[in-house]
């Protein structure tokens, strides 16, 4: 690799004649990445409208058990990490790099933030059977939780995750304070626009394909976050070595990228599947 | 149009009546004529631009072959009339063909109202056609020169129905009803294939299509249809084993398909997939009919589909009485 | 490359003269196993993708000997169906989509740019090692049962039966996310690294048939991948999207399906045009007829492929609206097919054409293709597709486009380059008689397909009605003569490497740049940068006899500041 006329410049490849080419190189591919990601997800999303709009009551009827301001807490989350990691580009670009360590690292953290809440999502779904179709067994709690609608009204039934919550949070004290929290606000909030008593939907059938939908695409969409998190561990490192102590800042640029998209995704996927009605 | 069609049909010179051809077999039904002009007349053309390419293609190696003393002459790298005129004429063309083909196609799935109407059910691996009096078999029985109208579905598998000799294919979904006609023009028996792959005995998914000379149709239904009242126990339950598909999977010779053989199993022992074991009485039987997989025999996989719904009372003890039979305890 | 190289290398270290160059640059197994060199990746590609081709050639073989009587002859229905199955999953996802680019595509487009490498060689790393992965997870399958769904994966048939579904898709799934990453390799390649001069319509037409493939497998291939995703997600978790029991849509899984497998026939079928176009123009020693014209038919065919899934499901009960749509659209990717084709045989008017061994292929391609293409019409039309479709029809059209269209150039390709891959010539005489073999056992083997098709014979069929079976043994028969074409080609192809002889840096008069480079080319291609011409201008070369090759009159016309001195 001796001898060709850029071999002073240690970031540049030996294939490419300058560094600009090398970073027109990778930004282009990033693009065509990303459009690959984008049609990637584009077929679940095909699949989601194609099934919704065959069944929509299942979709309404799913949502409720999905808590929206987890979702929004999530949003706010990664919006916020999109901030950080566009702001670590800047930093990257004017070898500010304790700057950049400090953005790379709060990112790191929004996305384990976001990953957290998820596994809280996750974790009271696995508590109550509300598992893709082949583990879906809601039957135990569905029963009381009409029954406690019922005894409760306006108090409870306001979403699908109060009503989910709260016949578990009478029976066991436990789980009070993992779940009550964060369902019992915004459930207080919403009695007074939503009317009581008409979220007692009867379960449609087939109902647990809105959960299988769910997990797939949250599943997917996690694995990308996670992915993501590497990347970010895998730039902090290099920080750590001095890497973009000449401002070579391809490498943060690019996994500021995937991380915008990422991002993206997760808002549809909030629309699609929080925000229903 | 009027002209394009008398032309095709010189230079396709369409035999007259129903003989097969090279390329195609029997034709027997009233839309069978679209497919087969158009076969042609695309053949024709296919076959014109074939020879224009591989001559040209011959004449040039021979005339332009490198050899002693010859050189290649200048000519135009590129000739804007000269390649529109060819895109422009095989544009021409398909829109001619892509016209007849939709024109031909509305007039193949369009099934004229007054249609006589036979129900279909795929499921692996046999055909039921079901008559509008109720009588099921195995093989599709219609009457010459009325159109028929088969509305089809799948009990499990994607299938498809194909009869060559009328040129109707159509596939049977699980979950939705697809329909598809065919107005037969000659009597006789014609092959129905299953032409969507659907697992081990997919080839042998084969009926016959009988069209019965005017009148006779309904002769044969009426006669078929009371087998249990004219025929023995044993004998209709022979006629159900071979027209519902049993034997498909069931052999009566004591060789093993995809389901045990049905020679010598009543009142006998039968080992079952889940350890125990149960002799084969009526009861087990009738249970094997309506749910198959409730108690599988050991050594089989749970694929045989329920007849719930399906199958008369009265058919089912025939069923066991003809199996009663075959074991000689009659 | 566990039998190339050896060999290579024990000829190259007897001659102490031999260069240095990409194949004997260094030693040992590992210096390829983690190579950054497109050539060496090609190489290795080149052998893993034969290999597949061989595997997948003896289930055909096999298949057919079955198929030789009526009913059983040599295997049993399950037999059949998982060997069906494999054929056409080996031979579809390991060889034919990853065959032309990742091989010859991965070899010759960055020497045809001038350039050092592709601009993302790790990548190319990466999508040579996903493709390993991908093979062993579908090869496995057999191991672990088999598949007999054939090689669509059709709902609910897939998502219901006992086989080895699960690793079969994800191989393809995985092999799917290899064709992703040498198709983005090769955008930003062609984007960013193209030479001083070579404008986009100065661009060999090679690079514009492995661009415009490019863009079919990253855009199309995702979708594959989901749609595999979402089939193993309806095997173990039960999903149901498309299973009617719990309201979803069988005929779903087919839109998916053929989203991605419709334009992957362009993945296979482009860049086979890409070679043709330069075998015709440097073997009739004639400047390209059209070039503007096949760019962008070329292009053209890549966007309209995505366009014509439907017309996979004319007999599915879809509306006769979509129908109608689907047909239409369908008949529109004939016209830029048919305008290559008329300029092929216009690019050999008043040449002086040699009949090479890659040019024999060539004109195997026109024959072949030309028929291939023309019974595409039969199935476009949709009255006609009804009687023909899932019959041996489609079979035979499909063999004639894939066989006779990409294998012939893949070979045709092979052929022409072979020289400036191993730096060795192969017996022209044995060559003949090979493309001959292969031309002959081809057509006997797939022609009376075509009419046992129309008569009526549905395709995956173990049994069959007797009065297909003289077809039938036609067929079988032309197969034996297709394995015995394949078999002599492998010979003297592994025999030219050792025995061969030593090939001129541009043995046919091609005027793109892979020809400026000794055969085989250095480790970094070129000594020098270019200032790149017209790539059809075959003027500017003449043969010396004294090197059996072809040089350029004016070699510095089309150099750029050669770099000092190279060791």
């Amino acid at each position: 690799m001796t001898g060709h006329a850029h071999a002073q410049d240690p970031n540049v490849a030996h294939h490419f004649e300058n560094a600009d080419q090398q970073y027109q190189s990778a930004k282009l591919g990033m693009w065509v990445f990303l459009a690959t990601e984008i049609l990637f997800f584009g077929g679940l999303f095909c699949a989601y409208a194609v099934y919704r709009a065959n069944h929509p009551e299942i979709f309404v009827f799913g949502h409720h058990f999905l808590d929206k301001s987890l979702g929004a807490l999530n949003t706010v989350i990664l919006i916020c990490s999109s901030f950080t990691i566009a702001w670590a580009v800047r930093a990257a670009q004017l070898k500010q790099i304790r700057l950049l360590k400090v953005l790379l690292a709060l990112t790191l953290a929004c996305a384990a933030g976001f990953l957290s809440v998820k596994y809280v999502e996750y974790s009271h779904k696995w508590k109550h059977g509300l598992l893709w179709a082949s583990r879906y067994s809601p039957e135990a709690h569905h029963g009381e939780q009409r029954d406690h609608a019922e005894e409760t009204g306006a108090e409870s039934a306001a979403s699908g995750e109060t009503t989910e919550s709260s016949p578990e949070a009478v029976q066991e004290g436990l789980e009070r304070s993992k779940i009550a929290p964060a369902a019992s606000g915004p459930a207080g909030l919403a009695v007074a626009d939503e009317r009581p008593g008409e979220e007692i939907v009867a379960e449609p059938k087939n109902a647990q394909v809105y959960f299988s939908i769910y997990f797939l695409l949250t599943g997917l969409h996690g694995i990308h976050v996670l992915g993501g998190m590497g990347a970010m561990a895998w730039l902090l490192s290099l920080a750590r070595r001095g890497a973009f102590d000449t401002g070579h800042f391809t490498k943060v640029d690019m996994v500021a990228l995937y991380w915008h998209l990422v991002d993206l995704i997760w808002i549809y996927l909030f629309l699609l599947l929080y925000l229903i009605d | 149009m009027m002209d394009l069609q008398i032309a095709s049909n010189l230079l396709s010179a369409l035999p007259e009546g129903t003989e097969p051809s090279m390329w195609m077999p029997p034709r027997v039904s009233t839309v069978a004529h679209h497919v087969d002009w158009l076969f042609n007349f695309i053949l024709a053309v296919s076959v014109f631009f074939f020879l224009l390419i591989v001559v040209l293609m011959v004449l040039f190696v021979i005339r332009y072959r490198r050899r002693e003393g010859h050189q290649a002459e200048d000519s135009p790298s590129h000739n804007m009339a000269l390649e529109l005129t060819w895109s422009l004429i095989p544009l021409a063309l398909v829109v001619v063909i892509f016209f007849f083909g939709f024109k031909g196609f509305l007039d193949m799935t369009t099934s004229p109202a007054n249609a006589y109407e036979i129900l279909v059910d795929g499921q692996k691996w046999n055909w039921s056609f079901t008559y509008p009096n109720g009588y099921v078999d195995s093989n599709l029985h219609a009457p010459v020169q009325r159109p028929v109208r088969l509305v089809m579905t799948s009990a499990d598998v994607i299938h498809s129905l194909y009869v060559p000799a009328f040129r109707i294919k159509s596939d049977l979904v699980p979950g939705r009803y697809s329909k598809a006609w065919f107005e037969a023009t000659e009597p006789g028996q014609y092959e129905l294939f299953c032409a969507e792959y659907c697992g081990t005995s997919h080839s042998d998914m084969i009926a016959q299509v009988i069209v019965h000379p005017p009148g006779e149709f309904e002769k044969w239904l009426e006669q078929a249809s009371n087998f249990l009242e004219t025929m023995t126990p044993v004998e209709a339950g022979f006629k159900l084993y071979q027209v519902r598909g049993c034997q498909q999977c069931h052999s009566v010779d004591g060789s093993a398909k995809t389901g045990p053989t049905l020679l010598g199993i009543f009142g006998h022992t039968q080992a079952l997939a889940d350890g125990g074991s149960i002799v084969a009485d009526e009861n087990y039987i009738r249970e094997s009919i309506l749910e198959p997989a409730a108690r599988v025999v050991a050594g089989y996989e749970p694929v045989m589909p329920t007849y719930q719904g399906r199958i008369k009372d009265e058919e089912i003890t025939a069923i066991i009485e003809y199996l009663k039979s075959l074991s000689g305890t009659e | 490359m566990a039998v190339a190289t050896p060999a290579l290398a024990g000829t190259d270290t007897t001659d102490n003269q031999t260069p240095k160059n990409y194949l004997n640059a260094s030693r040992g197994l590992l210096s390829w196993f983690f190579t950054l060199d497109h050539k060496r990746i090609g190489v290795m590609y080149l052998i893993a993708i034969l290999s597949s081709f061989f595997l997948g050639g003896v289930f055909a073989l096999l298949l057919r000997t079955e198929l030789l009587t009526p009913a059983q002859t040599i295997m049993d229905a399950d037999t059949y169906n998982k060997m069906f199955t494999l054929h056409g999953a080996v031979m579809i996802f390991l060889f034919i989509i990853p065959g032309i680019p990742a091989t010859l595509g991965n070899f010759v487009l960055p020497l045809m740019l001038g350039a050092k490498d592709v601009a993302l060689p790790r990548l190319n790393l990466a999508s040579f090692w996903l493709w390993m992965i991908g093979a062993v997870f579908a090869v496995s399958s057999i191991v672990v049962g088999a598949v007999d769904t054939g090689w669509t994966f059709y709902t609910p048939y897939s998502t219901t039966t006992g086989t080895a579904v699960i690793s079969m898709t994800l191989g393809a799934f995985i092999l799917g996310f290899s064709s992703i990453f040498t198709g983005l390799n090769f955008i930003v390649t062609i984007h960013k690294m193209r030479p001083e001069g070579m404008t986009w319509f100065r661009m060999p037409l090679f690079l514009w048939g492995i661009y415009s493939t490019a863009i079919i497998q990253v855009l199309a291939t995702p979708v594959l991948g989901i749609t595999l995703l979402l089939l193993v997600a309806e095997r173990t978790l039960g999903v149901g999207i498309f299973d009617p029991a719990l309201g979803g849509d069988p005929v779903l899984y087919q839109h998916f399906f053929w989203f991605y497998s419709h334009p992957a026939v362009y993945i296979m079928i482009l860049p086979a045009m890409a070679i043709m176009s330069e075998l015709m123009s440097v073997f009739s020693g004639k400047h390209i007829f059209g070039y503007r014209f096949i760019a962008w038919s070329s292009v053209a065919i890549a966007l309209l492929s995505f366009l014509v899934w439907g017309h996979h499901m004319f007999t599915s009960g879809q509306a006769g609206i979509t129908n109608m749509i689907f047909s239409a659209l369908t008949f529109s990717v004939a016209i830029p097919s048919a305008v290559k084709v008329f300029n092929w045989v216009a690019t050999m008017y008043k040449g002086s054409i040699r009949l090479a061994t890659p040019m024999l292929y060539a004109l195997s391609f026109l024959f072949l293709f030309s028929i291939g293409g023309l019974t595409g019409l039969f199935l476009g039309a949709l009255s006609t597709d009804v009687h023909l479709h899932d019959t041996y029809f489609v079979v035979a059209h499909f063999h004639y486009v894939m066989f006779g269209g990409t294998v012939i150039a893949f070979l045709g390709g092979l052929h022409y380059w072979w020289p400036k891959m191993f730096g060795r010539m192969y017996s022209e005489r044995w060559g003949s008689i090979a493309a001959l073999l292969v031309f002959v056992g081809f057509n006997l083997t797939f022609f009376s397909q075509f009419v046992m098709g129309s008569q009526g014979m549905p395709r995956r069929y173990f049994n069959y009605v007797d009065r297909f079976t003289s077809y039938h043994q036609i067929s079988t028969i032309g197969s034996y003569v297709l394995g015995l074409g394949f078999f002599v080609i492998a010979g003297y192809l592994l025999h030219s490497l050792v025995r061969g002889d030593r090939a001129p840096a541009n043995p046919w008069g091609g005027a793109t740049l892979e020809w400026e480079t000794s055969s085989p080319p250095p480790p970094h291609n070129f000594d020098c940068e270019f200032r790149a011409g017209d790539p059809y201008d075959l003027d500017d070369l003449r043969y010396d006899p004294e090197i059996k090759g072809h040089v350029r009159r004016d070699p510095e016309s089309i150099r750029l500041h050669p770099k000092g001195a190279q060791q």
